[in-house]
């Protein structure tokens, strides 16, 4: 199985990681080999099982609804890269 | 001091044959000597471990102390420590100081054990030799010039050298049972939902379980005691009441049924790790246990499930690394999007990417079927085939590992070799089923693993047969060259 230069770039979109140009081969050849060994799977007949997803069939719990948690935010606050006035700050998304 | 095992220094401690803190300074006189050789133990916490220790002596001298009182432990660095660096073996988080504690670290603090640092682990725990780490691979104390698995090497090692009595750790597809096989050590993945996630930094959330390393079966037990709960924070943990684990482990073995899989033994394992793992058996045999052959017909599509279910939702959980509220962010970001994809290409490593983007293939458009609902249903047909053999077993067992350590780069360039490392051992994970390794012999002089698997939330069985196949034999007790002096 090969992926196409064109199928990594679009990954690499989705996954918001910047891939050098000149490593793009070298990723793809290692994700290829990958998806080799896990298109095994393919040749299985799974006709009629059921997904699994919590090995002991768990559901979400409900909780009451009351305020449990304190507010923390400059503790939060405290380890991000850059805040203003209790905002996280980020470069200008609107010019 | 620090070849006394875990069982025996509460002991000492509470005889008052040592403090806590003279047994506190001894491990971390350990690590300030030995860690450089090991590079197992990547943040000291000595001020706060003396602290703690002072502490734990006066409850000591009290008469109230709690179960591990004064114990010294490590955590690995994938559990988040209030205002200790909490870095999962990432540049990501090489800045990040979490504001809490894990529920798993909070346990341990109840329980009176003093932190004496965080332990090197493979980067966000995806790896089987401790290459990814951001911090420098982690040495195998039996062979420097080797690998001490992954992905949590750092406590296996620090364990193995004898820097801290036991340590905390997480398993995936095999993280805490394959290091404790490479490094000579006993370790345990409880069942899933047995012990909190809350506070552990999320590879793979439908895989992932905490569990305790130590050097015996029995001191796993007293940790386990201590980590093992049901936490209101984890969605995911069972509430179901924790037995003292250390309670039943003198029972005979006899009797006891144990599975031992045909496809655990086939091509591709070592000769001197089957010669060791089935010596074992035959010693559980001569204590009346009987051997049955099974089959686990699936077994070979278990890492090729798994390395579709654990990258899909490490993808998933690794978005909230964003650049935006908390570690790592690039110089100059020109815009938002360039700030998302250049704090996320130089912040992880190349494993990791690897695995991001194999996620988001499986999951994106087109592929979801194909990939992740297919594995969740392969994922079931290998957990039928685990009900199917504990319907006329009471455990399984084989080896833990294909082979013993194996040199650093060995394997390095190749994900897919690498990734065969956990062959014996991620079907349990896919199934949510407790494991387990304990020290069986060597094989090329490094140590053999013996994996028991049990049933749902049997760990109390599977101790009981480790601690009796410890007291029969002393592979646990052996030691790397210069550790145990």
């Amino acid at each position: 199985m090969n992926i196409e230069r064109q199928e990594i770039e679009k990954l690499a979109t989705l996954a918001r990681i910047a891939i050098d140009d000149s490593t793009i081969n070298e990723v793809s050849q290692r994700l290829s080999s990958v998806l080799d060994l896990v298109d095994q799977l393919q040749a299985v007949n799974t006709e009629g099982v059921e997904a699994m997803s919590h090995p002991m069939q768990a559901t979400q719990r409900l909780r009451e609804d009351e305020v449990t948690e304190i507010n923390q935010r400059e503790a939060f606050q405290a380890i991000a890269p850059e805040t203003e006035d209790g905002l996280f700050l980020v470069p200008k998304v609107i010019e | 001091m620090h070849n006394l095992t875990i069982a025996e220094l509460i002991k000492g401690l509470q005889s008052k044959e040592f403090s806590s803190v003279e047994l506190t300074q001894h491990f971390l006189n350990r690590i300030g000597s030995l860690n450089p050789a090991y590079n197992a133990v990547i943040t000291v916490t000595a001020e706060q471990a003396l602290k703690a220790a002072a502490e734990a002596d006066m409850r000591l001298a009290a008469g109230n102390a709690p179960a591990l009182c004064g114990v010294p432990i490590l955590h690995k660095d994938i559990f988040c420590t209030n205002g200790v660096r909490t870095s999962c073996g990432s540049k990501m988080l090489d800045n990040f100081i979490p504001p809490y504690n894990a529920t798993v670290v909070e346990n341990f603090e109840q329980a009176g054990a003093v932190v004496l640092g965080k332990t090197n682990m493979d980067e966000f725990a995806m790896g089987s030799s401790n290459e990814t780490s951001f911090y420098g691979p982690v040495k195998n104390p039996w062979a420097t010039d080797c690998v001490p698995g992954g992905s949590s090497g750092g406590s296996a090692a620090a364990v193995a050298a004898r820097l801290a009595p036991g340590a905390t750790a997480t398993d995936t597809g095999g993280s805490i049972r394959q290091p404790a096989a490479l490094c000579g050590i006993s370790g345990i993945k409880p069942t899933y939902g047995r012990v909190s996630r809350w506070g552990m930094v999320a590879f793979a959330s439908s895989l992932d379980q905490g569990g305790p390393m130590a050097r015996t079966a029995e001191d796993c037990a007293l940790l386990l005691n201590c980590m093992a709960s049901y936490d209101d924070k984890d969605s995911t943990c069972i509430d179901r009441e924790v037995p003292d684990y250390t309670a039943t482990l003198d029972g005979s073995v006899k009797g006891l049924r144990i599975g031992v899989p045909k496809e655990y033994f086939s091509e591709g394992l070592d000769a001197g790790i089957e010669k060791a793992v089935r010596a074992a058996l035959a010693n559980l045999e001569a204590q009346g246990a009987e051997l049955v052959e099974i089959s686990l017909p699936n077994s070979g599509l278990s890492v090729p499930a798994y390395y579709v279910i654990a990258p899909a939702e490490a993808s998933a959980n690794l978005s909230r690394f964003d650049g935006s509220r908390y570690g790592y962010r690039c110089e100059g970001p020109k815009d938002l999007q360039d700030m998302y994809s250049r704090s996320r290409s130089e912040g992880f490593g190349k494993e990791v990417q690897r695995r991001i983007l194999i996620g988001t293939y499986c999951l994106s458009a087109g592929y979801y079927d194909a990939y992740y609902g297919k594995a969740q249903q392969v994922r079931k047909l290998i957990q039928q085939d685990f009900d199917r053999a504990f319907e006329s077993v009471d455990l399984i067992m084989g080896p833990t590992c294909p082979s013993p350590a194996f040199k650093f780069g060995a394997k390095s360039d190749d994900p897919v070799a690498m990734y065969l490392e956990d062959i014996y051992t991620v079907a349990t994970n896919l199934a949510g089923l407790p494991g387990m390794s304990i020290p069986c012999g060597m094989a090329d002089n490094k140590p053999v693993g013996l994996q028991i698997i049990g049933t749902y939330f049997d760990e109390a069985r599977m101790l009981n047969v480790a601690h009796q196949y410890q007291q029969a034999t002393d592979w646990h007790d052996l030691a790397p060259e210069g550790v145990a002096s």
